[in-house]
């Protein structure tokens, strides 16, 4: 993969990236996010960070399946950025949209909604692996060290997904696609390190 | 200001009455003019009674109308709405609702009364004048509207069913067709959907049975051809497309109470003082406004106190959510 053609995705990847936000703004200041745009806000940039998590946990897997896309790795880390930023858009909504910058109200929120809980959980899970996403970060904690750090990401997954399910209504199913998503990226790790653990073997033998 | 937002509204947001009815007036207008020219145009082509048929409702004014509040537009309310047998998404009703037959409609009334009845839509619509009865909307979900109903009060309907004194509740069960409501299996409720409500409810003047709205017949998304409307209940409570009035001894089984009791009571007042229990009940969002202007007080009763409080004196409103 030539410089090049390296800096056109990379490009382009910002553009799709920072799609749903410019969206949001022009539909935020033109009045034209629908009749409830509070809610609006706060769900597409919710849905917006799974898909981005989605995204970027999908990127090691099938670089490991198709060796041929291994350079997808480069761009992981700005995947993985941009949903912790829409991570932060959607943190925002409920911290200056639904609580109206009340400690109280958000204290009550966190300690007794388990949605709210389930939110707050992998919103703090994300924040260590932004941190530590330069290389400065990388070369100080070590390549092991980050490694293991950043296996929190599977964490701050499941507890996006359950935040999505405490938030939905009894009986709704609407969180099923992703819960299957993340269900499959999650599942395919220990799967592929069999398969792949046991071509090495039967190769070696 | 994201908080503590008074529910008074400046004068400038407010539809004066007199506004609401040279709207509604304009509306007659024009639909006249435009079965007119319609009439004009395919005269030749469909009977002269066809092209003058007009959907809209004559109504007449109601002193129990809300005042004082600016309307939520037509749009909103025809394309925000939870109605889980077309779907799960607010904008889902309105684009898969147009299969709903509302004719012929009949409703039937069972259980403890006189004899068993059944009521055709078209009787229904000519057993009394029907009024412009403009309501605060407050879902369970915080947000609310404001929405000039067309109906009369559900009392006039029960005075006629001649409940038995046994009947202390009273039942609506709502159409259900799988074949029709496709998407009913987008969600686990047990279908058909049910409401009900305490006999006394059922007869306060303000339990209205809708059957328009913005002096229109009620759109199909909107619960056509025949609804409940409970003002001072959670959304969920006021039933869409009613096919059943059953009068019953018991506190009815009704769907959300079933499907969560901790989140949904029979009673199912708006109530700020008692919390969902995923979200604070004590603001609520006013549909069709930019994100920054949204947020309410939500009012005791959704503002009706001074006419239902009185029922429920004595109660322990946090026990009987």
């Amino acid at each position: 993969m030539s410089r090049k053609t390296i800096i056109i995705f990379k490009t382009l990847t910002w553009i799709a990236c920072l799609a749903p936000a410019a969206w949001l703004t022009w539909g935020a200041i033109t009045n034209n996010l629908g009749p409830d745009p509070t809610a609006k806000l706060a769900f597409a940039t919710g849905l917006a960070t799974l898909r981005l998590l989605a995204i970027t946990l999908a990127i090691s897997p099938v670089r490991k399946l198709i060796p041929r896309l291994a350079w997808l790795i480069r761009f992981r880390r700005l995947l993985g950025l941009f949903a912790f930023f829409y991570a932060t858009l959607h943190m925002l909504t409920w911290v200056a949209l639904y609580s109206g910058f009340d400690v109280h109200a958000m204290l009550i929120d966190v300690t007794r909604r388990r949605f709210i809980m389930a939110g707050a959980a992998a919103y703090l899970l994300l924040l260590p692996l932004a941190l530590t996403s330069t290389n400065w970060a990388i070369r100080k904690l070590g390549g092991r060290n980050w490694n293991l750090l950043h296996k929190l990401i599977y964490l701050a997954a499941i507890c996006g997904v359950v935040h999505y399910w405490w938030q939905v209504k009894t009986g709704v199913l609407k969180p099923l696609d992703m819960t299957i998503v993340f269900a499959v990226l999650l599942l395919a790790r220990p799967v592929i390190a069999l398969a792949q653990g046991r071509k090495t073997r039967s190769a070696a033998a | 200001m994201l908080i503590g937002k008074p529910p008074d509204i400046p004068s400038s947001e407010i539809t004066p009455q007199n506004v609401y009815r040279e709207y509604l007036d304009r509306r007659r207008f024009i639909k006249t003019a435009a079965a007119a020219g319609a009439a004009a145009l395919t005269a030749d082509l469909i009977a002269p009674r066809a092209a003058f048929a007009d959907t809209g409702l004559k109504t007449v004014p109601s002193p129990l109308s809300t005042t004082g509040e600016q309307l939520t537009s037509l749009q909103d309310i025809t394309h925000y709405n939870n109605f889980y047998e077309f779907g799960v998404d607010k904008s889902d009703p309105a684009k898969n609702a147009s299969g709903l037959p509302t004719r012929p409609w009949s409703i039937s009334v069972e259980g403890k009364v006189a004899k068993p009845l059944t009521f055709d839509i078209d009787q229904l619509l000519k057993l009394r004048p029907l009024e412009d009865r403009v309501y605060r909307h407050r879902c369970v979900e915080a947000w609310s509207m404001v929405i000039p109903w067309v109906g009369y009060s559900l009392s006039e309907l029960i005075k006629l069913c001649n409940p038995q004194p046994s009947a202390k509740f009273v039942q609506f069960v709502s159409y259900f067709s799988s074949k029709v409501e496709k998407w009913s299996g987008e969600s686990q409720i047990f279908w058909p959907y049910a409401e009900g409500l305490r006999m006394d409810e059922a007869m306060n003047p303000l339990t209205l049975l809708a059957f328009g709205l913005y002096e229109d017949v009620l759109p199909n998304q909107d619960g056509a051809p025949v609804r409940l409307v409970v003002p001072w209940k959670y959304g969920f409570k006021s039933a869409k497309s009613i096919v059943k009035i059953r009068f019953v001894d018991k506190m009815p089984d009704t769907t959300w109470s079933a499907m969560a009791p901790s989140e949904y009571g029979f009673y199912s007042n708006v109530n700020p003082n008692v919390d969902h229990p995923r979200w604070s009940q004590k603001r609520e969002r006013r549909i069709g406004l930019p994100f920054y202007d949204q947020w309410r007080t939500t009012l005791m009763f959704n503002g009706y106190s001074d006419q239902v409080a009185s029922m429920y004196s004595g109660m322990d409103l946090k026990k009987f959510f």
